[in-house]
């Protein structure tokens, strides 16, 4: 599903931020990404995602190296992914139904497929019943998972999620995990970047550990058991 | 297009024309401006026209006095008239005989009393022949001359050609310095409409970039821009017409009574349904043209972080 080859990160202002990189994910897999502040995790995001081009090496998503991905199909591969942010970004002059159903608005998908989706997606993130309020009204959770609702409304097969749990307490924090290893289960790969080892080790899934911009560990699943 | 897609078109549409609605006091501002730098030139436009209009018909109103030669007889006078009052490029013909253009000189000239002391009647036949009004330009009006100079029973033609000339450049003059107002205020208005766009941007700036991040193409992000563009054109359009038809009825008074001094039965032609409709064809145009060029250059720049 996602294949990195020497992959490195230079940001124009000269900071290294990811250092040859190197790893595969199959598809299906639901993986934890992890490091300090700064470790380069974002970034590594961010390349799968194509917000940011690597500066060497190669990164495939779906057998495609990204490099070969023109500007004008860059909008086409998004629509593949589902992505999460730690701080939502809901459109709050929208409501959460119009907010779930962006994806699909963009993909051009009629207006009754879009509502059956939608609803869909909503109940799937336990809040069908909030469909017409303003995100601003919700709580953070919510908010979360409203954004959640929003990644897979389109079902892509790959959720990319950056601190989704970052803003939230730990009961919550679980009752997001939940959520995305429920989509896990019917197929879909998830990448979570998280640095709650707490969540991490309850997990017990893969582990990529990154430090100064370089893959350090590569814990197999069940490792937390040792 | 599909059904779905005409649909998000018309959805779109509408989303933009109520994001104009919602901050109604600097919407109604562009438009003032939009509406005021297209009224300038249709305005200009009209009045040009009219004087266009005016000017024909005061060409026309200058016949030319062509003197027979003292020998014609009435009888070959007649025939000559006659035949020319059939040609296209003249509109009517008269024949004034020796006695009619003495009375007619008497009394224009305040020389009655010294004709009087005349034994013979000094002055030839006249024809007063009066071209058609649309034929009264420089061009025409020599053509016809000529035509008319070389008919062996006039001796002699009289017409104020310079002064047509002179008339025909002045609106020549007109109708080009109009022409390059119009486009220098048409790039204004693709100016005006570019920077409310710009702003508009700006403001939505967070809403793009989630757009984006969820796989909204550049086309589809700049669709609502473009109709905004749309809707200001449009609107500015109309606004447009409106003002000139309200200047228009502020001048009617004046100009029929002008149109009256020089008994002519023309009125100032408000801005009709043509010029309306050319107006809400321009007007959207050129706000769509200022939203596409605006948008694509502001929007490439703003990409997902
Ligand atoms: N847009 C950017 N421009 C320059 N440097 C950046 C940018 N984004 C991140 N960085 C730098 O790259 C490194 C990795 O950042 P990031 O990927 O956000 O790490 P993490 O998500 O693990 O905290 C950091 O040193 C950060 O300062
Ligand atoms: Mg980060």
């Amino acid at each position: 599903m996602i294949r990195f080859e020497q992959v490195s990160k230079r940001y124009p202002d000269g900071q290294e931020a990811l250092r040859q990189l190197s790893f595969h994910i199959d598809a299906g897999e639901m993986l934890f990404l992890t490091g300090h502040s700064g470790a380069g995790k974002s970034t590594l995001l961010r390349l799968i995602a194509l917000l940011e081009r690597c500066s060497s090496g190669q990164v495939q998503v779906d057998g495609r190296n990204l490099a070969k991905v023109r500007r004008e199909e860059i909008p086409e591969h998004r629509r593949k992914l589902g992505i999460i942010f730690q701080d939502h970004r809901l459109l709050p002059d929208r409501s959460v139904f119009d907010n779930v159903a962006l994806p699909l608005l963009v993909a051009g998908c009629r207006s009754e497929e879009t509502a059956k989706r939608v609803r869909a997606a909503l109940d799937q993130v336990g809040l069908l019943h909030k469909e017409k309020s303003m995100p601003l009204s919700l709580s953070g959770g919510e908010q979360q998972r409203v954004g959640i609702a929003r990644a897979v409304v389109a079902r892509p097969a790959l959720l990319l999620a950056d601190e989704p749990t970052g803003n939230l307490d730990p009961e919550l924090s679980n009752e997001i995990m939940d959520l995305f290893l429920r989509f896990n289960q019917v197929g879909v790969t998830v990448l979570i970047a998280s640095h709650d080892v707490a969540i991490i080790r309850r997990m017990g899934k893969r582990v990529l550990v990154l430090d100064q911009g370089e893959l350090t560990h590569d814990l197999a699943p069940g490792w937390s058991n040792d | 297009m599909t059904r779905a897609g005409l649909r998000q078109h018309l959805d779109t549409a509408s989303d933009s024309l109520r994001r104009l609605a919602r901050q109604p006091l600097a919407s109604l501002m562009t438009l003032a401006v939009i509406a005021i730098t297209l009224a300038l030139p249709a305005g200009l436009h009209l009045v040009l026209a009219s004087a266009n209009q005016l000017s024909h018909h005061w060409a026309g109103s200058g016949s030319l006095s062509t003197f027979l030669r003292a020998e014609v007889r009435p009888a070959e006078a007649e025939q000559l008239r006659a035949k020319l009052q059939g040609q296209e490029a003249i509109e009517q013909v008269e024949l004034l005989s020796q006695e009619q253009a003495l009375s007619e000189f008497s009394l224009y000239s305040g020389f009655d009393e010294a004709l009087g002391l005349l034994e013979e009647n000094p002055l030839p036949m006249v024809l007063l022949v009066r071209p058609r009004a649309d034929l009264a330009q420089p061009d025409g009006m020599a053509q016809l001359l000529g035509q008319l100079r070389q008919e062996p029973l006039i001796e002699h033609v009289v017409v104020d050609l310079e002064w047509v000339k002179r008339l025909a450049a002045i609106t020549e003059t007109a109708r080009r310095a109009l022409l390059l107002l119009s486009l220098l205020l048409g790039l204004t208005v693709l100016l005006v409409i570019g920077n409310t766009i710009r702003l508009e941007i700006r403001t939505r700036q967070d809403e793009i970039i989630v757009v984006k991040l969820v796989g909204g193409s550049d086309a589809f992000v700049r669709r609502p821009f473009i109709y905004t563009g749309f809707w200001y054109g449009l609107f500015g359009g109309l606004g447009a017409w409106l003002l000139v038809v309200f200047a228009g009825a502020l001048l009617q008074g004046p100009i029929t009574e002008l149109a009256r001094l020089y008994q002519s039965d023309y009125q100032l032609g408000l801005l009709n349904l043509s010029s309306l409709g050319l107006l809400l064809l321009l007007g959207p145009l050129l706000g769509v043209l200022g939203a596409w060029s605006a948008s694509g250059r502001h929007l490439r720049a703003l990409e997902p972080e």
